[in-house]
Protein backbone atom coordinates (compact mmCIF):
# COMPACT_ATOMS: atom_id res chain seq x y z
CA UNK A 1 0.00 0.00 0.00
CA UNK A 2 1.75 3.49 -0.83
CA UNK A 3 0.77 6.49 0.69
CA UNK A 4 -1.28 8.28 -1.75
CA UNK A 5 -3.63 5.07 -1.04
CA UNK A 6 -3.66 5.60 2.33
CA UNK A 7 -4.80 8.76 2.38
CA UNK A 8 -7.21 8.30 -0.39
CA UNK A 9 -8.78 6.11 1.50
CA UNK A 10 -10.18 4.31 -1.59
CA UNK A 11 -12.54 7.47 -2.41
CA UNK A 12 -13.36 8.15 1.27
CA UNK A 13 -10.49 10.32 2.48
CA UNK A 14 -12.77 13.31 3.22
CA UNK A 15 -15.05 11.46 5.25
CA UNK A 16 -12.67 9.75 6.97
CA UNK A 17 -10.22 12.43 7.67
CA UNK A 18 -12.33 14.56 8.24
CA UNK A 19 -13.70 13.15 11.21
CA UNK A 20 -10.82 12.18 12.59
CA UNK A 21 -9.76 15.59 12.27
CA UNK A 22 -12.73 17.04 14.27
CA UNK A 23 -12.23 14.76 16.51
CA UNK A 24 -8.44 16.73 16.69
CA UNK A 25 -9.77 19.59 16.61
CA UNK A 26 -12.24 19.08 19.59
CA UNK A 27 -9.76 17.54 22.38
CA UNK A 28 -7.18 19.91 21.06
CA UNK A 29 -9.86 22.80 21.49
CA UNK A 30 -10.70 21.76 24.89
CA UNK A 31 -7.37 21.11 26.24
CA UNK A 32 -5.95 24.21 25.07
CA UNK A 33 -9.11 26.03 26.76
CA UNK A 34 -8.71 24.42 29.69
CA UNK A 35 -4.67 24.80 30.06
CA UNK A 36 -5.91 28.37 29.60
CA UNK A 37 -8.39 28.51 32.21
CA UNK A 38 -6.26 26.96 34.79
CA UNK A 39 -3.48 29.46 33.96
CA UNK A 40 -5.79 32.22 34.73
CA UNK A 41 -6.89 30.92 37.69
CA UNK A 42 -3.81 29.23 39.16
CA UNK A 43 -2.39 32.98 38.56
CA UNK A 44 -5.40 34.86 40.63
CA UNK A 45 -4.36 31.65 43.59
CA UNK A 46 -0.86 33.23 44.06
CA UNK A 47 -2.24 36.53 45.20
CA UNK A 48 -4.51 34.71 47.47
CA UNK A 49 -3.14 33.02 50.70
CA UNK A 50 -6.47 32.53 52.47
CA UNK A 51 -6.08 28.91 50.06
CA UNK A 52 -4.01 26.34 51.13
CA UNK A 53 -3.31 23.43 49.09
CA UNK B 1 -7.23 6.17 55.49
CA UNK B 2 -10.04 8.50 55.77
CA UNK B 3 -12.14 8.65 52.88
CA UNK B 4 -14.65 11.50 53.91
CA UNK B 5 -11.36 13.64 54.11
CA UNK B 6 -11.68 14.02 50.33
CA UNK B 7 -14.94 14.99 50.37
CA UNK B 8 -13.81 18.12 50.60
CA UNK B 9 -12.61 20.10 47.91
CA UNK B 10 -9.91 22.05 49.87
CA UNK B 11 -8.29 18.06 50.38
CA UNK B 12 -9.42 16.72 47.24
CA UNK B 13 -7.53 19.81 45.02
CA UNK B 14 -3.79 18.06 45.12
CA UNK B 15 -4.46 14.56 45.21
CA UNK B 16 -6.25 15.46 41.70
CA UNK B 17 -3.39 17.13 40.87
CA UNK B 18 -1.50 13.43 41.67
CA UNK B 19 -3.89 11.52 39.54
CA UNK B 20 -3.86 13.98 36.16
CA UNK B 21 -0.56 12.00 34.74
CA UNK B 22 -1.63 8.85 35.86
CA UNK B 23 -4.73 8.71 33.21
CA UNK B 24 -2.84 11.52 30.59
CA UNK B 25 -0.30 9.96 30.10
CA UNK B 26 -1.57 6.13 29.41
CA UNK B 27 -4.66 8.41 27.38
CA UNK B 28 -2.26 9.37 24.70
CA UNK B 29 -0.52 6.25 24.61
CA UNK B 30 -3.94 4.46 23.79
CA UNK B 31 -4.53 6.96 21.20
CA UNK B 32 -1.88 6.01 19.41
CA UNK B 33 -2.01 2.24 19.36
CA UNK B 34 -5.77 2.56 18.77
CA UNK B 35 -4.98 4.79 15.41
CA UNK B 36 -2.39 2.70 14.86
CA UNK B 37 -4.24 -0.62 15.02
CA UNK B 38 -7.40 0.73 13.10
CA UNK B 39 -5.80 2.47 10.40
CA UNK B 40 -2.19 -0.31 9.94
CA UNK B 41 -3.76 -3.90 11.31
CA UNK B 42 -7.75 -3.61 10.85
CA UNK B 43 -8.53 -4.71 7.42
CA UNK B 44 -10.57 -3.05 4.71
CA UNK B 45 -14.27 -3.85 5.35
CA UNK B 46 -15.46 -5.75 2.70
CA UNK B 47 -19.10 -3.83 1.87
CA UNK B 48 -18.19 -0.48 3.39
CA UNK B 49 -14.65 -0.51 1.87
CA UNK B 50 -12.13 2.57 4.04
CA UNK B 51 -15.08 4.02 5.34
CA UNK B 52 -15.79 1.99 8.19
CA UNK B 53 -12.92 3.54 9.84
CA UNK B 54 -15.14 6.14 11.02
CA UNK B 55 -16.02 3.96 13.58
CA UNK B 56 -12.75 4.13 15.71
CA UNK B 57 -13.90 7.38 17.13
CA UNK B 58 -18.07 7.63 16.18
CA UNK B 59 -18.61 4.22 18.47
CA UNK B 60 -16.62 5.49 21.54
CA UNK B 61 -17.68 9.55 21.34
CA UNK B 62 -21.30 8.03 21.45
CA UNK B 63 -20.60 5.39 23.85
CA UNK B 64 -18.75 8.53 26.21
CA UNK B 65 -21.47 11.06 25.53
CA UNK B 66 -24.15 8.27 26.90
CA UNK B 67 -21.64 7.41 30.03
CA UNK B 68 -20.77 10.52 30.80
CA UNK B 69 -24.30 12.02 30.91
CA UNK B 70 -24.93 9.44 33.23
CA UNK B 71 -22.17 10.02 35.41
CA UNK B 72 -23.45 13.77 35.45
CA UNK B 73 -26.65 12.66 36.71
CA UNK B 74 -25.14 10.63 39.40
CA UNK B 75 -22.60 13.16 40.92
CA UNK B 76 -25.36 15.74 40.54
CA UNK B 77 -28.15 13.89 42.60
CA UNK B 78 -25.68 12.71 45.11
CA UNK B 79 -24.16 16.40 45.43
CA UNK B 80 -28.05 17.45 45.92
CA UNK B 81 -29.21 14.55 48.16
CA UNK B 82 -25.66 14.73 50.28
CA UNK B 83 -25.28 18.42 49.99
CA UNK B 84 -21.84 17.42 48.82
CA UNK B 85 -20.30 20.51 47.48
CA UNK B 86 -17.65 18.59 45.50
CA UNK B 87 -20.03 16.09 43.52
CA UNK B 88 -21.53 18.56 42.23
CA UNK B 89 -18.67 20.81 40.75
CA UNK B 90 -17.87 17.34 39.64
CA UNK B 91 -20.97 17.51 37.44
CA UNK B 92 -20.49 20.50 36.12
CA UNK B 93 -16.92 19.39 35.02
CA UNK B 94 -18.19 16.82 33.48
CA UNK B 95 -21.35 18.52 31.25
CA UNK B 96 -17.99 19.96 28.86
CA UNK B 97 -16.43 17.14 27.82
CA UNK B 98 -19.86 14.67 27.53
CA UNK B 99 -21.21 17.60 25.55
CA UNK B 100 -18.33 17.56 23.44
CA UNK B 101 -18.09 13.70 23.09
CA UNK B 102 -21.74 13.63 21.77
CA UNK B 103 -21.04 16.76 19.35
CA UNK B 104 -18.26 14.47 17.88
CA UNK B 105 -20.53 11.39 17.80
CA UNK B 106 -23.20 13.13 15.70
CA UNK B 107 -20.62 15.09 13.24
CA UNK B 108 -18.37 11.93 12.87
CA UNK B 109 -21.88 10.11 12.25
CA UNK B 110 -22.74 12.22 9.63
CA UNK B 111 -19.40 12.26 7.97
CA UNK B 112 -20.21 8.83 7.86
CA UNK B 113 -23.51 8.92 6.71
CA UNK B 114 -23.03 10.89 3.69
CA UNK B 115 -20.88 8.28 1.69
CA UNK B 116 -22.85 5.17 3.14
CA UNK B 117 -26.32 6.09 3.33
CA UNK B 118 -26.49 8.70 0.86
CA UNK B 119 -27.68 11.64 3.70
CA UNK B 120 -26.25 13.74 5.95
CA UNK B 121 -28.77 13.87 8.63
CA UNK B 122 -31.87 12.12 8.72
CA UNK B 123 -34.68 11.96 11.53
CA UNK B 124 -34.63 8.52 12.77
CA UNK B 125 -34.94 7.54 16.40
CA UNK B 126 -31.11 7.20 17.26
CA UNK B 127 -29.84 9.99 15.53
CA UNK B 128 -32.82 12.51 16.86
CA UNK B 129 -32.43 11.13 20.85
CA UNK B 130 -28.57 12.06 19.92
CA UNK B 131 -29.53 15.09 19.34
CA UNK B 132 -31.71 15.72 22.36
CA UNK B 133 -28.53 14.17 24.70
CA UNK B 134 -26.55 17.12 23.07
CA UNK B 135 -29.35 19.49 24.01
CA UNK B 136 -29.62 18.51 27.70
CA UNK B 137 -26.04 19.00 28.13
CA UNK B 138 -26.25 22.31 26.61
CA UNK B 139 -29.19 23.22 28.92
CA UNK B 140 -27.04 21.86 31.84
CA UNK B 141 -24.35 24.00 30.91
CA UNK B 142 -26.61 27.17 30.52
CA UNK B 143 -28.78 26.73 33.33
CA UNK B 144 -25.50 26.84 35.38
CA UNK B 145 -24.15 29.84 33.97
CA UNK B 146 -27.07 31.78 34.23
CA UNK B 147 -27.63 31.58 37.76
CA UNK B 148 -24.79 33.75 39.71
CA UNK B 149 -25.43 31.60 43.37
CA UNK B 150 -22.97 28.19 42.65
CA UNK B 151 -24.97 26.32 45.23
CA UNK B 152 -28.36 27.25 43.49
CA UNK B 153 -27.08 26.62 40.09
CA UNK B 154 -25.93 22.83 40.93
CA UNK B 155 -29.36 22.38 42.50
CA UNK B 156 -31.29 23.48 39.20
CA UNK B 157 -28.63 21.42 36.88
CA UNK B 158 -29.22 18.64 39.14
CA UNK B 159 -33.07 17.91 38.57
CA UNK B 160 -32.34 18.79 34.83
CA UNK B 161 -29.18 16.13 35.05
CA UNK B 162 -31.77 13.45 36.89
CA UNK B 163 -34.82 14.05 34.40
CA UNK B 164 -32.43 13.79 31.67
CA UNK B 165 -31.18 11.00 32.52
CA UNK B 166 -34.70 8.89 30.67
CA UNK B 167 -33.73 9.80 27.66
CA UNK B 168 -29.78 7.30 27.61
CA UNK B 169 -31.69 4.24 27.43
CA UNK B 170 -33.71 5.39 24.47
CA UNK B 171 -30.89 6.57 22.71
CA UNK B 172 -29.62 2.74 23.27
CA UNK B 173 -32.79 0.91 22.87
CA UNK B 174 -33.73 3.14 20.23
CA UNK B 175 -32.16 0.56 17.20
CA UNK B 176 -34.65 -2.12 18.59
CA UNK B 177 -37.96 -0.06 19.29
CA UNK B 178 -37.98 1.88 16.26
CA UNK B 179 -37.59 0.88 12.76
CA UNK B 180 -34.24 2.87 11.91
CA UNK B 181 -31.68 3.79 9.16
CA UNK B 182 -28.79 3.37 12.22
CA UNK B 183 -27.70 -0.21 12.31
CA UNK B 184 -28.11 -2.06 15.24
CA UNK B 185 -25.72 -2.98 18.01
CA UNK B 186 -22.17 -4.26 16.97
CA UNK B 187 -21.46 -5.49 20.15
CA UNK B 188 -23.47 -6.96 23.18
CA UNK B 189 -22.68 -8.33 26.30
CA UNK B 190 -23.60 -11.81 26.10
CA UNK B 191 -23.07 -12.55 21.94
CA UNK B 192 -20.09 -13.00 20.05
CA UNK B 193 -19.57 -9.39 18.36
CA UNK B 194 -20.02 -9.43 14.93
CA UNK B 195 -16.49 -7.85 14.14
CA UNK B 196 -13.18 -8.71 12.81
CA UNK B 197 -11.12 -9.05 16.15
CA UNK B 198 -8.92 -6.19 15.24
CA UNK B 199 -11.51 -4.02 14.13
CA UNK B 200 -12.79 -5.02 17.44
CA UNK B 201 -9.37 -4.22 19.20
CA UNK B 202 -8.76 -0.82 17.46
CA UNK B 203 -12.45 0.35 18.89
CA UNK B 204 -11.76 -0.81 22.66
CA UNK B 205 -8.50 0.71 22.88
CA UNK B 206 -9.95 4.17 21.22
CA UNK B 207 -12.71 3.87 23.67
CA UNK B 208 -10.33 3.02 26.84
CA UNK B 209 -8.16 6.16 25.24
CA UNK B 210 -11.62 8.41 25.50
CA UNK B 211 -12.09 7.17 29.03
CA UNK B 212 -8.59 8.23 30.30
CA UNK B 213 -8.87 11.30 28.07
CA UNK B 214 -12.23 12.07 30.00
CA UNK B 215 -10.87 11.39 33.35
CA UNK B 216 -7.86 13.51 33.14
CA UNK B 217 -9.64 16.42 31.27
CA UNK B 218 -12.30 16.73 33.83
CA UNK B 219 -10.09 16.38 36.66
CA UNK B 220 -7.79 19.42 35.74
CA UNK B 221 -11.10 21.27 35.27
CA UNK B 222 -12.75 20.02 38.29
CA UNK B 223 -9.61 21.83 39.83
CA UNK B 224 -10.16 25.03 38.23
CA UNK B 225 -13.66 24.82 39.68
CA UNK B 226 -12.91 24.39 42.75
CA UNK B 227 -10.10 27.21 42.90
CA UNK B 228 -12.95 29.43 41.33
CA UNK B 229 -15.52 28.92 43.31
CA UNK B 230 -12.88 29.45 46.50
CA UNK B 231 -12.14 32.41 45.33
CA UNK B 232 -15.25 34.19 44.71
CA UNK B 233 -16.23 32.82 48.69
CA UNK B 234 -12.93 34.63 49.48
CA UNK B 235 -13.92 37.72 47.51
CA UNK B 236 -17.72 37.92 48.76
CA UNK B 237 -16.68 37.28 52.42
CA UNK B 238 -13.78 40.29 51.54
CA UNK B 239 -16.74 42.48 51.16
CA UNK B 240 -19.15 41.22 53.85
CA UNK B 241 -21.62 39.81 51.46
Amino acid sequence: MTWSEFFSMGGYGFYVWGSYLLTLLALGGEVVFLLRRRSHCSHARMQDQSFRS
Amino acid sequence: MNWYKYASPANFYPLAGKMIPWFAIPAVILFVVGLYVGFFVAPTDSQQGDAYRIIFIHVPAAWMGMMLYVLMAIYAAIGWAFNARLASMMASSLSITGAMFTFLSLVSGSLWGKPTWGTWWVWDARLTSTLILLFLYIGFISLQAAIDDPRRADLAGAVLAIVGVINVPIIYFSVQWWNTLHQGATIRLLNKPTMAPPMLAAMLIMLAACWLYSIAVVLVRLRCIILEREQNAARLAEVGA
